[in-house]
């Protein structure tokens, strides 16, 4: 080629030579990524560093035993569990109430959400109020569940239908308002009529949203769980950590709390599983 | 495949608040015969792309009415595909689907009555669409997998897909590098040669217009009209190479200088500068980047 001949000859500068070139690791740069295996071990590290706090806290001698167990009586505890019956039915019976709640706001919640943020005239009619009823404290409504629904399972089941609800309707309803305007124009102008602009649109646009909203919600179920439970109750996580603390069985509520994280960081993962593995399409660099 | 007719008549845009009247468009008519290829030129605020909305019924117009093959059209439609600035490609869709999503709408539904050939023709057409743009081994990748332009040929390979009677353009390659743009420009003419449907074409790049069109309308801006209607009389089929042409620069200077009418040419601007800095020849030199 002609334009060969304007092309000034560099001086080669001889590659340095090193084995392997590491990449420098920033680790105090804000939003720069870390190595993988580093970000793992942080996790870990975490835990384990309040285990060690807890561990020497306990043993200090300046916290009363009785308030502050030392992780060997809590484990202690735990196993005492495993032969007595209490603990799995606590568990299975706080499950079913979380699952019920949480599985009839979504299904209420998810199509108001959408008519909400796809419509004007239903954002107009409902969101003021559902911003309205968000604010009121859902154990302030304890008492008019249990004039309502009695005291079985119904106003546990209730509460917490109550405090999802009205939280994710809006976050559904924002999820198909953040669906770019543009994909709506593509559809119209390839001959989608407005139904199909709403099922084969802006639902698969915003499905990925929508399940993160579900996986938030289902951590608040469950602190609206033990609020349903700490109330009217005589069995469930709940129930038995209010009669462990009447009888001063700190031990025993510890298990049961550091249950509560253990169920809720697995859900929490399994949600995020199943987001990454069914919506690649929509991978970002977010963790 | 014919392209569609398309008639502007007295189209306006008037935006009307609270405070004031804006007349973004004035009454403008144009016309697009079949199969031709008209591009809008002119600054940001001209109305161009105000126009080609209202066109493809995204948009109402304040007046006036557009017609396609005598029929008045107001609403989108899919006899009017259109390719948008950024790349609205559907992100849950891969290359393939996204290039057939049209064809899944009860809009585009093919007739019963339809041969059988006839079926197959069309389904194919898709097919050999993006095996012609390049994108025969991404058939099955997602958007976010693919750069700029290979994302924007998609979106054009959807549009044509529907076949419809005319595509507007909405500057398609603004967003892409120059090497990427020239490829772009170059596979619009070769696609258009065989597939013969009306294109209407916004862009503010003088060079893209020309290249591309065979007619040019210069629009200018506050309120948006029509300033100049010319012909490009280049021989087809064009390369890049042409651009290099006389011919090429003689319309492209005639262009840019309407455009360039109403510029600053007093020195005003420089003469700010100069009150605050002294004379150009006085500033320090730019410090050289090496490296960088």
């Amino acid at each position: 080629m002609a334009a060969d001949a304007h092309v000034v000859e560099q001086p080669r500068i001889a590659a340095p030579k090193t084995s392997t070139p590491r990449p420098r690791v920033r680790w105090f740069a804000p939003r720069r990524d870390i190595p993988e295996r580093a970000y793992g071990g942080l996790a870990v590290a975490s835990f384990v560093g309040a285990l060690l706090g807890w561990l020497w806290v306990s043993h200090q001698g300046f916290a009363n035993p009785v308030f502050m167990p030392t992780p060997e009586r809590v484990w202690q505890a735990a196993l005492s569990f495993l032969s007595e019956g209490d603990l799995w039915n606590d568990v299975q019976v706080s499950f079913l109430r979380v699952t019920a709640g949480f599985l009839l706001s979504a299904a209420l919640a998810i199509p108001l959400g959408v008519i909400i943020g796809a419509f004007k005239i239903g954002e107009g009619l409902l969101q003021p109020f559902t911003e309205f009823v968000r604010y009121i404290p859902v154990p302030a409504l304890i008492p008019l569940m249990m004039v309502l629904f009695g005291i079985g399972e119904m106003p546990k089941v209730m509460l917490i239908f109550v405090g999802t609800f009205f939280q994710l309707v809006l976050m559904v309803a924002e999820e198909i308002r953040r669906v770019p305007y543009d994909l709506v124009q593509v559809g119209y102008t390839l001959g989608a009529r407005r139904r199909e602009i709403l099922l084969r649109i802006l639902w698969p646009a915003a499905l990925p949203g929508v399940f993160d909203a579900l996986r938030l919600c289902n951590g608040w179920a469950w602190t609206y769980l033990v609020v349903a439970e700490l109330v009217a109750a005589n069995e469930g996580l709940g129930y038995r950590i209010l009669k462990f603390s009447r009888f001063l069985q700190t031990p025993k509520i510890f298990v049961y709390l550091i249950l509560l994280g253990v169920i809720g960081l697995s859900l929490d993962l399994i949600f995020r599983r199943f987001n990454r593995a069914a919506f690649a399409w929509a991978a970002t660099d977010r963790r | 495949m014919r392209g569609g007719h398309l008639q502007v008549r007295d189209i306006e845009k008037v935006f009307v608040t609270s405070r004031k009247v804006t007349q973004a468009l004035e009454p403008t008519s144009l016309e697009v015969r079949p199969g031709e290829f008209v591009s809008l030129v002119g600054p940001s605020g001209c109305g161009k792309s105000t126009l080609l909305y209202i066109v493809a019924g995204l948009e109402d117009a304040s007046g006036g009415e557009v017609r396609l093959d005598g029929r008045v059209v107001s609403e989108p439609g899919p006899d009017r595909g259109m390719v948008f600035q950024n790349y609205t490609l559907f992100p849950w869709l891969t290359v393939l689907d996204n290039a057939r999503f049209a064809r899944g709408l009860r809009a585009n539904a093919l007739p019963y009555d339809l041969s059988e050939e006839e079926v197959w023709r069309r389904v194919e057409r898709v097919g050999s669409l993006l095996e012609c743009m390049g994108l025969r081994d991404f058939l099955n990748a997602y958007p976010r997998e693919l750069s700029g332009g290979m994302k924007q040929r998609v979106a054009i390979a959807r549009a044509l897909a529907n076949e419809p009677a005319v595509l507007l353009m909405d500057e398609p390659f603004g967003a892409l590098d120059a090497q990427t743009r020239e490829e772009m420009q170059e596979l619009v003419l070769l696609v258009r040669e065989y597939w013969n449907t009306t294109i209407l074409f916004v862009t503010h790049d003088v060079d893209e217009a020309v290249f591309l069109s065979d007619r040019i309308i210069v629009m200018s801006p506050r309120p948006g009209r029509i300033r100049a209607e010319i012909t490009v009389d280049l021989p087809t089929p064009r390369t890049v190479d042409d651009k290099l042409s006389p011919q090429f620069l003689a319309l492209k200077r005639e262009i840019v200088g309407m455009l360039h009418e109403g510029r600053d040419t007093t020195g005003a601007r420089a003469g700010i500068l100069r009150r605050m800095f002294g004379t150009a020849d006085a500033a320090p030199p730019p410090t050289s980047d090496a490296g960088g």
